[in-house]
C-alpha cells in the first residue's frame, strides 16, 4: 500500500497527496462541527452571558438597565422567593418520586413481559405527546374538578383525608391544591421516566435473571440484585430528565395550582413578563440552574452510575 | 488417547481439596437424573418429542446434536428454565418437575457464561452462596478463585477478563454450590479451538474429582466424545441413540448417528443370503460379507440395507496387487479421484461403482506412491467392520450440519 522501495516503474506515487488536500482533509471533522456550534453559541452561549449580564444589570424600563455589577439582586432574590424555590424542589421531587413508582413497573412489563404488545405499548407511552402540553394540562383541570368522579371517589376512599393530613390537600378539594400540581407534573414528565427506564432494562440479558434463579435467587430476590442494580443507569437519567424540567416548570402550577403553590417558575415568568424586572428574573433563573447543577452533581456521585457497565 | 493431563498453562483445576465434605452423604441419597416421558412443545412445534433418560449418578453425560435438535431445551426443563408440556423430572427420588429453578439443587454454566456485569468476580462466585443464606463465603470463595487461578482478579468485573477466565468464573460461581448435577449448555462455545480443548480436559478432570454429574450439551461431537462417558445423540427433537462414545462410533444404529459422529461410506445393498452368523448381501456386481449381529434392519433374504463402514477402517491396495489382499475380507474396486495429505494420514477419494465417493483414511506409515488420482484400487476390510442400518432412511441425515459445524 505504501511506497515501493524497488526500482517499480514510475507510476504515479499512492501515498502522497497534495499537502493542500490533506490538511483540508483532517479539517472535514471541524467543519462538519460548525454548524452545532454554531448552533449552541447563538443559542446557548450568548444568552447565557446576555442572561448573566442582565442579573447584574440595575435601573427599570424607562430608564433602561445598566451593568452595574450589583450583585445583591441575587441574595434580595434568594431572601424574597427561597419558600418558592424549596416548593419547587419539593413538588419535583414528589413528582420524580411518582413518576418512578408509576414507571418503573411499566417500564418492566415492556421491556421484559409485553412481547408483541411492546411497540404499541410504547407508542401508547408517547401518544400524549400528540397534543399539545397546556391542551393535557387543562384536561385535569377536567379531571381534578371539584364534585368531578374523581374526587368523589377519593373522597369516599378516605385518601382526601390521608393527604390532607399531609398538607398536599384543602378539604374536599383537589384542585387548586399541592396535589393537583405534583400530579399534573407526574403526568406530564412520566414518559421521560419510562423512556429511559425501558431502555435500560430492554439491555439486560434475561439470561442473566436465569443465571439468578439458577443461582437458589427467588424472583424478588433477583429483581433485588440483578435487575434493579443493572437498570441503575435508566434510573438516574429518568429523574434526572423529569427532575430538571419539573423544578423549573410553572405551567402546572399555574393551571392546576394556586397562589399557595406558585413555584420558582411562577416567579421567573411574573419577573420577566408582568413585573418586566428583568435582573431579579436573570438571577432566579441563574439561582435555580446553580441549584439544579449542585444537586444533579451530588446525585450522579452519590448513586455511583459511573461505575456501571 | 492422550492422557489426562491439561497441557501446559492450563489452570490446575480443582484439586481434590475442594471436594465437598458433604459430597459423600450426597452420593447416597443423590442419585440418578431421570427423565420420564418429558417433552416440550411450543405452540406447534414440537422441540422436544417424548424421551426417557437416565443420567446415572456421577457420569458426564452429553447430550449431542445439531442446533434445533431439542438438547438446549431438555438441559433448561432439568434445570426448571422451561417447563415441560409432559413428563417428570426426577433428580434421585425427588420428583423436581415443579420446583422453580431456585428451589432446584442444579446449577448451570451458561452458554455466554451469563456473569453478573455489575458484580465483581468475587461477588458473581458468592452469589449462590449469600443467597442460600450462609455468610461467611470468604474463605470458600477465595479458595476456589485460588483453584480457578483467579485470586489475583477477585476484585475486577467480569468484563476486564478474557472469555477463557470467565468461562472459569462460570465454572466456579455454579460449582461453588455443590449442585447434584452441573449442567452445561455448550460452556465453550465461545472459546477459541486451542483454548476450548484445554477446556475440555479441564472440566473432565474436574467432574472426575468432584464426583458431580455433569450433563453437557454440545454440538461439536468430538467435544462430546472426548468429555462424556455416555452420550446421547438427539435429532430433531428425539434421542437417535444412546451409549458410550466409542460404542455410538463402532455400531451407529441410524445414517444420522453414523454421519454426525465422524464420517461413514455407506452401499446400498441386498440381502443375497446367510452363511452361520453372517450375511452375504449383494452390492451391485460384487458380494459383502456383514455380521448378522451388526445389522439393525431386518434380515430377510432380499431385503434391501444400507451397508455403512468407516473410512479409517478400509485398506487400499492398487490393482495390479489386487491378489495378494487375504481372503475373507470384503472389497470393492474403485478409481482414486482425489487424495489430500493431512500429516498423520492420507484422505483419499474413491469413485466406485457402488458408492460415488467412498472415502478413506490411510495411516502414513508405508505409503504405496503409486496411489494417486486415477489409478484403479481395491478397497477391502475386514467384514467385521461392517455395519448395516435399515434402508428406510436418508443416507445423507446428518451429513450437513456436521460441515456446517465444521466450517463455523
Amino acid at each position: 500500500m505504501t511506497t515501493t522501495l524497488t526500482d517499480a516503474p514510475p507510476t504515479k506515487e499512492p501515498d502522497a497527496p497534495p499537502r493542500k488536500a490533506r490538511r483540508r482533509g483532517r479539517l472535514v471533522p471541524y467543519w462538519l462541527l460548525l454548524p452545532g456550534i454554531l448552533w449552541l453559541v447563538v443559542f446557548f452561549a450568548l444568552p447565557l452571558v446576555y442572561q448573566a449580564s442582565t442579573s447584574v444589570q440595575t435601573g427599570s424600563l424607562e430608564d433602561g438597565f445598566k451593568v452595574t455589577w450589583h450583585f445583591a439582586t441575587y441574595w434580595d432574590a434568594l431572601s424574597d422567593y427561597w419558600p418558592q424555590f424549596l416548593r419547587s424542589v419539593m413538588y419535583a421531587g414528589s413528582a420524580t418520586i411518582l413518576c418512578l413508582l408509576l414507571g418503573y413497573p411499566l417500564a418492566y412489563l415492556i421491556a421484559f413481559r409485553a412481547g408483541r404488545w411492546r411497540n404499541l405499548i410504547l407508542v401508547l407511552v408517547i401518544a400524549p405527546f400528540f397534543t399539545s402540553f397546556l391542551i393535557r394540562t387543562l384536561a385535569w383541570k377536567t379531571i381534578l374538578a371539584d364534585g368531578g368522579p374523581v374526587v368523589g371517589a377519593l373522597n369516599s376512599l378516605h385518601v382526601l383525608d390521608v393527604t390532607s393530613w399531609l398538607g398536599v390537600t384543602e378539604g374536599d378539594r383537589v384542585l387548586a391544591t399541592p396535589l393537583a400540581v405534583i400530579c399534573g407534573l407526574t403526568y406530564n414528565f412520566l414518559p421521560f421516566m419510562i423512556l429511559p427506564l425501558y431502555t435500560s432494562l430492554e439491555r439486560i440479558d434475561g439470561r442473566l435473571h436465569e443465571a439468578a434463579g439458577d443461582l437458589y435467587a427467588r424472583p424478588s430476590t433477583t429483581f433485588r440484585k440483578v435487575t434493579f442494580p443493572l437498570s441503575m443507569p435508566g434510573v438516574v437519567s429518568g429523574t434526572l430528565l423529569t427532575f430538571i424540567p419539573a423544578a423549573g416548570d410553572y405551567v402546572n402550577a399555574d393551571l392546576l395550582g394556586s397562589t399557595d403553590t406558585r413555584m420558582v417558575g411562577n416567579v421567573i415568568q411574573t419577573q420577566f413578563l408582568r413585573i418586566l424586572d428583568y435582573p431579579t428574573a436573570a438571577a432566579l433563573s441563574f439561582i435555580l440552574m446553580a441549584a439544579i447543577l449542585v444537586m444533579v452533581t451530588f446525585y450522579i456521585r452519590k448513586s455511583g452510575t459511573e461505575d456501571l457497565v | 488417547m492422550s492422557p489426562p493431563r491439561a497441557p501446559e498453562g492450563a489452570p490446575p483445576f480443582l484439586p481434590s481439596t475442594s471436594l465437598d465434605p458433604t459430597m459423600t452423604s450426597a452420593q447416597e441419597h443423590g442419585g440418578d437424573v431421570r427423565l420420564t416421558g418429558i417433552s416440550k412443545t411450543y405452540g406447534s412445534f414440537t422441540a422436544v418429542r417424548p424421551l426417557d433418560l437416565t443420567v446415572p449418578q456421577g457420569s458426564f453425560f452429553a447430550l449431542l446434536g445439531a442446533s434445533g435438535c431439542g438438547k438446549t431445551t431438555t438441559l433448561r426443563m432439568i434445570a426448571g428454565l422451561e417447563e415441560p408440556s409432559s413428563g417428570t423430572v426426577h433428580l434421585g427420588e425427588q420428583d423436581v418437575t415443579a420446583l422453580p429453578p431456585y428451589k432446584r439443587p442444579v446449577n448451570t454454566v451458561f452458554q455466554s457464561y451469563a456473569l453478573f456485569p455489575h458484580l465483581d468476580i468475587f461477588e458473581n462466585v458468592a452469589f449462590g452462596l449469600r443467597r442460600r443464606g450462609i455468610k461467611s463465603v470468604k474463605g470458600q470463595v477465595g479458595e476456589m478463585l485460588d483453584l480457578v487461578q483467579l485470586g489475583e482478579q477477585a476484585r475486577k468485573k467480569p468484563h476486564q477478563l478474557s472469555g477463557g477466565q470467565q468461562q472459569r468464573v462460570a465454572v466456579a460461581r455454579a460449582l461453588i454450590n455443590h449442585p447434584k448435577v452441573l449442567l452445561l449448555d455448550e460452556p465453550l462455545g465461545a472459546l477459541d479451538l486451542k483454548l476450548r480443548r484445554q477446556m475440555q480436559l479441564e472440566l473432565k478432570r474436574i467432574q472426575t474429582e468432584v464426583g458431580i454429574t455433569f450433563i453437557h450439551v454440545t454440538h461439536d461431537q468430538e467435544e462430546a466424545m472426548t468429555m462424556a462417558d455416555q452420550v446421547a445423540v438427539m435429532n430433531a427433537g428425539r434421542v437417535e441413540q444412546l451409549g458410550a462414545p466409542a460404542d455410538l462410533y463402532e455400531n451407529p444404529r441410524t445414517t444420522f448417528v453414523a454421519n454426525f459422529l465422524g464420517t461413514s461410506n455407506f452401499i446400498a445393498a441386498e440381502i443375497a443370503g446367510r452363511s452361520g452368523d453372517d450375511l452375504t448381501l449383494k452390492a451391485g456386481d460384487g458380494k459383502l460379507t456383514l455380521p448378522a449381529e451388526r445389522c439393525t434392519a431386518p434380515t430377510t433374504t432380499g431385503g434391501k440395507v444400507i451397508l455403512g463402514v468407516r473410512p479409517e477402517k478400509i485398506s487400499l491396495t492398487h490393482a495390479d496387487d489386487a491378489g495378494q489382499i487375504p481372503e475373507g475380507r470384503n472389497r470393492i474396486t474403485g478409481r482414486i479421484a482425489d487424495s489430500s495429505f493431512i500429516g498423520v494420514s492420507t484422505q483419499y477419494v474413491v469413485h466406485s461403482p457402488v458408492c460415488d465417493a467412498f472415502e478413506v483414511y490411510a495411516q502414513n506409515i508405508e505409503r504405496d506412491t503409486r496411489l494417486v488420482p486415477g489409478v484403479d484400487v481395491v478397497l477391502h476390510w475386514n467384514p467385521a467392520h461392517t455395519f448395516g442400518l435399515d434402508a428406510a432412511q436418508d443416507i445423507e441425515a446428518g451429513v450437513e450440519k456436521v460441515e456446517e459445524d465444521a466450517s463455523a
